[in-house]
Parts: structure tokens; sequence; C-alpha cells
């Protein structure tokens, strides 16, 4: 009997029958909040992420802007991605976003992964990788529409962003949550996350003139358990293209709701009628060689 | 009591049944997040050196200090309970973990000599006594015993202090003590803590 974990499962990827232990407890479903009208771009995020999960410091590429790296890479699950919106008017708006996995309620990942148990999604929300699992086929990373799973060429695996479940399932908040100086960024359930970004939303409307600022929380992935308060929630691509409409790819769903039963539905059908030309017809049996065939070949 | 063999099975069956139904799964839960790495290391707090804002931080480090096991810092974070930062901190704490594991960390003195281009390395008590000989020498040079109206007032100008603010108040009561024998009026200290 294995021990009682403080995380439960609730999708598990490739797996055959209801995921163990689903539905046994209710669990709170946890959220990230990131308020971007707040963020100074300070990149103490993606310090705490490097440092709490042991990621190497690795070269950095510089491409004139403040940005770290270009995107995320395998050993480092959180950029702020820094971009210079110029306004109608003529302003321009610099623009920091911080830049991991979104949690997605529905996720990509998981629904194109092949490989029994390496993307689980717990019940809170998270949706964790286990290397143990994966196979590194890298179907994740064109799974997922926000390009966020890195493949790793030396050890042939994919990593991402935990949302550190190591710490929530002991009870603390994430690492990056925690160094935050401004308290842009904040953690907590789902609920309270939503009601607080709704707040702030409705406080850039009112008082500071940002007439379409809103919650990034998108519904086509059943929403994220990582939301966004933005300046202008109807262009979301601004913010180094976060998509407006987060779709995962057809063809996923196609594979995983038609051709996998179809395919599967195939293979029973082949193997009942070799079960059904054995009961009808026997086991093949060797037969004598037919009189005559040496001299042909000779 | 005698157990048939037709009652050891029913039992057998009757039991597993009910172990499964009450909730008892067999197979293993996939939930299985990596254990927190500081989950039994020792938490010590502490005051990040960098600026003046003097953010409290939690060194974990390996182990419980018994009498064999060798200290090794695991991690650093802010302190929940620090009143100025409240477990918040910026880049440079964030890396502080990389301040104490560090290849390039200076673990002996160095001077570089006026004129030279390469730092030298000289030993503790050479450094003590070259440094008390240029205070000495400094003193003597630039000590005022009166001013310009003829008043007197015993200062040391050509000599200053600065303390940083990781330096804790018995070092600071040291600090105000000695160098105020010398005379030196210039004392400052980047931290108001």
């Amino acid at each position: 009997m294995p021990d009682r974990k403080a995380l439960q499962a609730d999708m598990i990827s490739a797996h055959t029958g209801p995921s163990p232990g689903h539905g046994m407890q209710r669990d709170l479903e946890v959220c990230k909040l990131i308020d971007t009208t707040t963020c100074i771009g300070c990149k103490a995020c993606e310090v705490a992420c490097a440092e709490w999960n042991d990621l190497p410091f690795t070269p950095t590429t510089f491409d004139n802007t403040y940005q770290t790296m270009p995107q995320t890479s395998y050993h480092f699950w959180n950029l702020i991605k820094f971009n210079e919106h110029q306004n109608p008017d003529g302003t321009i708006q610099w623009l920091m976003r911080k830049d991991q996995c979104m949690h997605c309620a529905d996720p990509g990942c998981l629904a194109a992964c092949p490989a029994d148990g390496a993307i689980v999604k717990y019940a809170n929300g998270i949706v964790d990788f286990n290397q143990e699992n994966c196979i590194g086929c890298e179907f994740c990373v064109s799974g997922c529409p926000f390009e966020i799973p890195r493949f790793n060429p030396m050890t042939k695996k994919v990593y991402k962003c935990t949302l550190c479940s190591d710490r929530v399932g002991e009870g603390l908040e994430p690492a990056c949550i925690k160094a935050c100086p401004t308290g842009c960024l904040k953690f907590g359930s789902k609920d309270d996350m939503k009601f607080i970004a709704g707040e702030r939303a409705k406080q850039l409307r009112d008082n500071f003139g940002w007439q379409n600022a809103g919650v990034y929380d998108p519904q086509s992935v059943g929403g994220t358990h990582v939301i966004y308060v933005l300046h202008d929630a109807t262009d979301p691509e601004r913010y180094g293209g976060l998509p407006s409409n987060p779709t995962i790819p057809w063809s996923y769903t196609v594979w995983k709701w038609l051709f996998k039963p179809v395919l599967g539905t195939f293979a029973l059908f082949g193997f009942l009628g070799v079960l059904a030309h054995y009961v009808t017809s026997g086991p093949r049996l060797a037969q004598p060689e037919p009189p005559g065939k040496e001299k042909i070949n000779g | 009591m005698e157990v048939s063999r037709r009652t050891f099975l029913k039992g057998t069956v009757l039991g597993g049944a009910a172990f499964s139904a009450l909730g008892f799964d067999l197979t293993p839960v996939y939930a299985q997040t990596n254990a927190l790495k500081i989950s039994r290391a020792s938490e010590t707090r502490s005051t990040c050196p960098y600026c003046s804002v003097s953010c409290g931080v939690i060194i974990y480090t390996l182990g419980d200090k018994a009498k064999n096991a060798i200290p090794q810092v695991v991690h650093v974070e802010g302190d929940p309970d620090h009143p100025i930062n409240r477990g918040t901190l910026c880049p440079k704490g964030s890396s502080l973990q990389q301040d104490i594991l560090n290849d390039r960390r200076l673990l002996k003195p160095q001077v570089r000599r006026p004129g030279a281009t390469e730092w030298e390395d000289i030993s503790w008590d050479q450094a003590y006594t070259e440094i008390a000989q240029r205070v000495k020498k400094t003193r003597d040079d630039s000590f005022l015993e009166k001013d310009a109206q003829g008043r007197t007032v015993n200062r040391c100008e050509g000599i200053a202090f600065t303390g940083g603010c990781t330096d804790t108040n018995e070092f600071n009561y040291l600090v105000v003590k000695s160098m105020r024998s010398l005379g030196v009026c210039y004392l400052e200290n980047q931290a108001r803590v």
C-alpha cells in the first residue's frame, strides 16, 4: 500500500480506466495570479525558480531587450517577457509578462501524451510531468497552446514548470510567488484569485482609464490555474505571444477520441477474426510437399 | 474453533471485498511529487548582505546539526516573519545561495598595491600589520588638535568608516568605540535598521 500523498491525481496521460484515487477527496483548486500592471520586471521570480528547482546556470543570449533569453528552456521554466507596444496615439507601453506553464484545466500536453503516467493533472489543478515515465516523444511540445514544454536533448525527457508541486503539496506557496517583491504575484484558491483579479481589473477600468482591462483565464482550455490581469484583455498577443484563444490542436483531439478507439476496435476485430478462424478451421498443419516440385526448381 | 475450507474461502473473499469497498485502493496512486528538499533541513535566520533594506532570510542547511553531520547550505529564501520584506526577496537576494556556494568566493586577503595591475595574495598577519601601519600614518598626518578658531577638537580627518547592513549591534558598538578613540568623525553605516 503506497503512502497517501498530499496531492490526488485527477487526470493521467494515456491511462486506461479511471485515475486511481479520483474523487476520493475534496481538493482545493489552487491558482497563481499575475498582475502584469504592477510587475516591474525585476526577475526575482526567475532567480527564485532556478534556485528552488536546482536548475543549472548557463550562458544566455542577448537580443536587444531586457529579457534573460528569447524563450523558456528545459532548465529555465520561468521567463519575464519584455515587450514594447506602440499605442495608436504613438505612446509606447513597456509590458512585462511572466511566462511559464499555465496549468490548464484541460491540458493539451496531457491529451497529446502517449505515455502512461508521464503527465499528471492533480485534483488541485497542477499539471506535472513525471520524467520517470516520459518517453521523450515530444508530442506534449506540439500539443501545448502556450509553447511551454521543453525537450532536454541530454536526458531525452521533457521539462516544464511544476507550479512547485513539491512545495504546494506541503502547504507552501511556489518559489516565484514567495519572492515577488511588488506583490504582483499572488497564490491561493482559484475562487479567491478570480475575485482579486476581477476587483483589480475593475479598479483599472474605473480609476486608471484602462477601458479594456480584464482577466485572462481562457475558457477554450477550460480555464487555467495561472491567470493574468492585463491592461487590455482584448489583445493578449501584445504581451509576447499570449494566445487570445488557446486551443489544443485538432489533430490531437482526433487522435485521442477517434483514431485511438477506432484502431483499438480494428485490433479487437482482428484478434476475433483469428480466433474465429482457429475455431472453424483449426490450426494450420504442415502440408505434404506437392510432387514434382523439385524437378521444376532443378 | 474449527475453520472449514469453505468458511475460510468465504471469509477471505468477503474480507477482500470489504477492504476494497472501504476505500483501500491497491493500485499505486500516481500522485508522486518530489519530496520537499527542505522538509528536515535546519533553519537559520539571517539578513541579506546586499543593500540597506536588510531583508530577512532563512538559510536552510542540510542535516539537523548533529555532531557528525557537516552542514551544507541547500536553499535560501525570504523570512515571512521579518517585518521588512515579509518573505519576499529581490533577484539578488533570491540568489543568496550562490553567495555561499561559489567557486569564485574570496577566501583569503588580497592586496593591489599602488600602481600594480594584479591582485596579490597576502597572509592575515601581513594584512593586519599593513592596515595598522597605514592607519597610524594617516592619523599622524591628518590629526587636528585645534580648529581655526583655536578650539580643541582632537579629530582625525583623514579616515572615514562605513559599515554594512549585516553588522550586528555588538560589532557596531566596537566600531564606534575604536573609531571614536582614533578621533574619526566620519562614521557612517549604509543600513538604517
